[in-house]
């Protein structure tokens, strides 16, 4: 039995990690929280049945297409969602423009790919019981998405970039850095990951509309750990929130492992609002 | 003896005629709603039971969102706890059955207690934290549903709470519905239009000024938790009876979104418009019944809309009276001479003291052992370069920042360091280097928040609108009134805050400290951004209220 928690603790953990990522990189460039955050893991999984299951398209193929469908949905949420919200005074209203996105988005999702969850590929057909490819995957995917944003945040231009108006946007504009061009970038960057992480948890979660409302918190509530825009909380704490759930799940059952874990959400949230690991608030007076 | 009664039949007789336009909306919708039985089939009394229903629940929710400004989008959670809790009692599958009319009570009180418990967070976190850990809620209280099937019923369900006579034919229960919303727009109106509903606007939009006045925060938002809850959870029970079986499927979040959208189309601080909404949002899919399927995509575009168009929601459009424009050569003229007929209290003899009181940020001391004396009658400036800690020695003192060091002292008790909602009552009233009023609310509003602390009735007189409650409001009404007076604003006191200029908000602000009849009166850099001639006003004002009572520093 500790095997299968461990299994699919961490693939769950990666998966919410990953969509805690998702939220950050969105966070960083234009300091929103959106809720299309989960709905792109969402879609990751939905893109990824529909074009190798219904489109018969090979892996590889089918893979990229999630990608660039999952990016292509990241920047209209800037464009629709974020920007026009930025230009407002009551920035605050980002709350509901986003959550009426991802309603849209779920809505949309749930007419044309339907309502009941649809099988999602077996990818590689690699591995069985505890090792089965869909434990492994989203770990797999998790690690991989974290080296290859380490190596874009610390070695490359761009991914310096991003880190400038993440941590001063003022001064990042103020240096000529095409702060809106690179808004959009990150918007871009955070589909893919929602996509990479809704398409390494397919076979885990399936191709189900309802993912995304789900993952939407699960997914928040590393962020809400770690502290927002600190990616390195979010993995810990979206692992963490994956065994912790997985452990309660199979100890004492489904009704109270969600309750265990709203309980957990809820006390984090009132004794460390800015997260265990994140850094206080500014000044108000 | 005689002039004073027919003075206050008049004045009662003028403040129907100011209530009535506002009234008038209300009755007319009641009317329409008394007559549709008459007019109309069962197929309406279904859709106006249900619009009715779901008006007993926004109504409490506009409180939440509206007024307190907190973005809660799961409350269908509270429906659904309210309907399963209503229907599991009058079942009796846990407990022997209970009467319908007594489960509903029993739901509302549990109805209330999840309100608080999912409400908690928003005491430390706004906005989208708040958001998510209502949707959360709503999430779980779904999978609970499904799961605990020895209660609930699981997947297939459990029979809705059937109401005796003469409440069981479709008309006769749209009647019981319309009565629960109408009972429930009374109390939440009377919410909104007491002190309460004016400090959860305040905490909303300028939360450091209604610490200073003394709002707390986590008292007024959880009886506005309380309230919520409980009347969602009731609706909740109404909606399991028009159900007459409930699935957790009956519970979708699409419900939720209806209700927070009915509440921003019709405009926060509203009541009228999100009743609007409601409606129109119940009716909305029925009409286009080919877009049925649609509605939650039609919500949630239609929430879009508002949010990157129309803001303000049906409440601006039918807000009339703040588009006539201004006089534009309007001066402040106050008339410090009158503050003495209303500032009663006597003033303190305590002295306030500051003994080595040191703060640092980092390597910066921005103060380094301040001793000072502040005593009551008495103007003290505090004079300096920017930068130099003045505004930080009154947050120090207005308790925004915890002195790292040495003692305040008010009299010959300490005050306790930080802790600013507690000032008020200690007799310390401060302004703002930048002007903290609230825009969306009327100029007299804004002076009446400032006496908060003052009104002796709690939140349950409120709701109900009893004597003591109203007693407050005339009372605080009037001084506020009076004070606009004194300051020199007394013709701007209906219009809203937002479109004054600057000048006048530095008017207000002090308007509202006096409310507090303070011992000592903290303006920080008051006179920044007025002309000359308001100067000299400003100044005969700060030296009359020195002569009235309180001591002033800035």
């Amino acid at each position: 039995m500790l095997a299968s928690i461990l299994a699919s603790g961490l693939a769950a953990g990666a998966i919410y990690a990953l969509v805690g990522v998702t939220y950050n990189t969105m966070f960083s460039a234009s300091r929103v929280m959106s809720f299309t955050a989960g709905q792109l893991a969402m879609l990751g999984g939905v893109f990824g049945s529909w074009f190798m299951l219904r489109l018969g398209m090979p892996l590889i193929l089918g893979f990229l297409l999630t990608l660039a469908g999952c990016a292509i949905i990241g920047v209209i949420t800037e464009f629709v969602a974020v920007r026009p919200v930025l230009k407002s005074l009551e920035q605050h209203l980002y709350v509901l423009s986003t959550l009426a996105l991802a309603l849209i988005i779920q809505q949309v999702t749930a007419i044309k790919w339907g309502t009941e969850p649809q099988p999602f590929p077996r990818l590689f057909g690699l591995g069985s019981g505890v090792w089965d490819e869909k434990f492994w995957l989203p770990v797999v995917a998790c690690a991989a998405t974290i080296i290859g944003l380490e190596y874009l945040y610390r070695r490359t231009l761009v991914g310096r970039a991003f880190l400038a108006i993440a941590e001063d946007n003022f001064a990042a504009r103020a240096l000529g850095l095409p702060e809106r061009n690179l808004r959009i970038a990150s918007y871009a960057l955070a589909g893919v990951i929602g996509g990479i992480a809704g398409f390494s948890g397919g076979e885990l979660m399936l191709a189900f509309f309802a993912n995304g409302a789900l993952l939407n918190f699960y997914g928040f509530v590393p962020v809400a750990l770690g502290g927002l825009g600190n990616n390195r909380g979010a993995i810990i704490g979206g692992l963490a929130l994956g065994l912790f759930q997985q452990a309660a799940n199979f100890l004492v059952g489904g009704i109270f492992s969600s309750v265990a874990v709203f309980s957990l959400f809820i006390i984090v949230l009132l004794a460390a609002p800015q997260g265990l690991f994140g850094s206080t608030t500014a000044r108000r007076v | 003896m005689t002039a004073i009664t027919t003075v206050t039949a008049r004045s009662e007789a003028g403040a129907l005629r100011a209530v009535l336009p506002q009234l008038a909306p209300f009755l007319g919708i009641l009317a329409v709603a008394m007559i549709l039985p008459f007019v109309s089939n069962d197929y309406w009394a279904l859709i106006g039971t249900r619009a009715a229903i779901y008006w007993v629940l926004v109504s409490g929710l506009n409180l939440v969102v509206g007024f307190a400004g907190h973005l809660a989008i799961g409350y269908v959670a509270l429906l659904t706890l309210g309907a399963y809790t209503t229907s599991v009692l009058v079942a009796g599958n846990v407990m022997p059955p209970v009467p319908v009319f007594a489960a509903l009570p029993i739901a509302g009180c549990v109805g209330a207690l999840f309100g608080v418990i999912v409400g908690l967070p928003a005491l430390r976190l706004r906005t989208f934290y708040f958001a998510m850990s209502t949707l959360g809620f709503a999430t779980i209280v779904t999978q609970i549903a499904l799961a605990w099937q020895s209660v609930t019923g699981g997947g297939i369900g459990i029979v809705g709470p059937e109401f005796p006579a003469p409440f069981n034919t479709a008309w006769g229960y749209y009647y019981l519905c319309i009565a629960f919303a109408a009972f429930s727009t009374w109390m939440s109106a009377n919410v909104a239009h007491s002190r309460f509903g004016r400090a959860l606007i305040a905490v909303r939009d300028a939360e450091v000024a209604a610490e200073a006045t003394g709002i707390s925060k986590p008292r007024m938002l959880i009886a506005i938790f309380l309230f919520a809850g409980a009347l969602a959870a009731i609706a909740g029970g109404l909606f399991a009876s028009l159900q007459t079986y409930i699935t957790p499927d009956a519970f979708t979040f699409d419900l939720s979104v209806l209700f927070f959208i009915a509440i921003l189309i019709g405009g926060r601080g509203s009541i009228l418009g999100p009743m609007l909404g409601t409606i129109i949002l119940t009716i909305l899919p029925e009409i286009a019944a080919p877009l049925a399927a649609w509605s939650t995509f039609l919500y949630a575009v239609l929430l879009l809309v508002i949010v990157l168009v129309m803001p303000g929601g049906i409440a601006a459009l039918l807000d009339f009276r703040n588009r006539r424009p201004l006089a534009s050569n309007r001066a402040i003229v106050p008339r410090p001479a009158t503050l003495s007929d209303i500032i009663r209290k006597p003033a303190g003899n305590k002295i306030l003291k500051l003994r080595k009181v040191a703060l640092t940020f980092g390597n910066v001391r921005a103060i380094d052992g301040l001793d000072l004396d502040v005593a009551p009658g008495q103007i003290h400036g505090l004079i300096g370069p920017n930068g130099s800690g003045k505004t930080t020695t009154l947050n120090v003192i207005s308790g925004y920042y915890a002195a790292q060091a040495g003692t305040l002292t008010l009299g010959e008790d300490p005050l306790p360091p930080g802790m600013p909602a507690l000032r008020a009552s200690r007799g310390i009233a401060r302004t703002f280097q930048t002007p903290r009023v609230i825009g969306e609310a009327s100029v007299l509003q804004n002076v009446m928040i400032g006496g908060t602390i003052e009104g002796q009735a709690t939140f349950v007189e409120a709701l109900l609108a009893l004597p003591r409650n109203q007693r407050d409001e005339r009372m605080l009404a009037a001084k506020a009134r009076a004070l606009l007076g004194v300051v020199g604003l007394e013709m701007l006191a209906d219009v809203r805050a937002d479109r004054l200029q600057h000048s006048e908000l530095r008017f207000i602000e002090i308007a509202r400290a006096l409310m507090l009849e303070p011992d000592f009166l903290l303006l920080d850099e008051p006179a920044a951004g007025l002309s000359s001639d308001e100067i000299e006003r400003l100044a005969a004002l700060i030296k009359e209220s020195a002569g009235a009572a309180p001591a002033c520093c800035w």
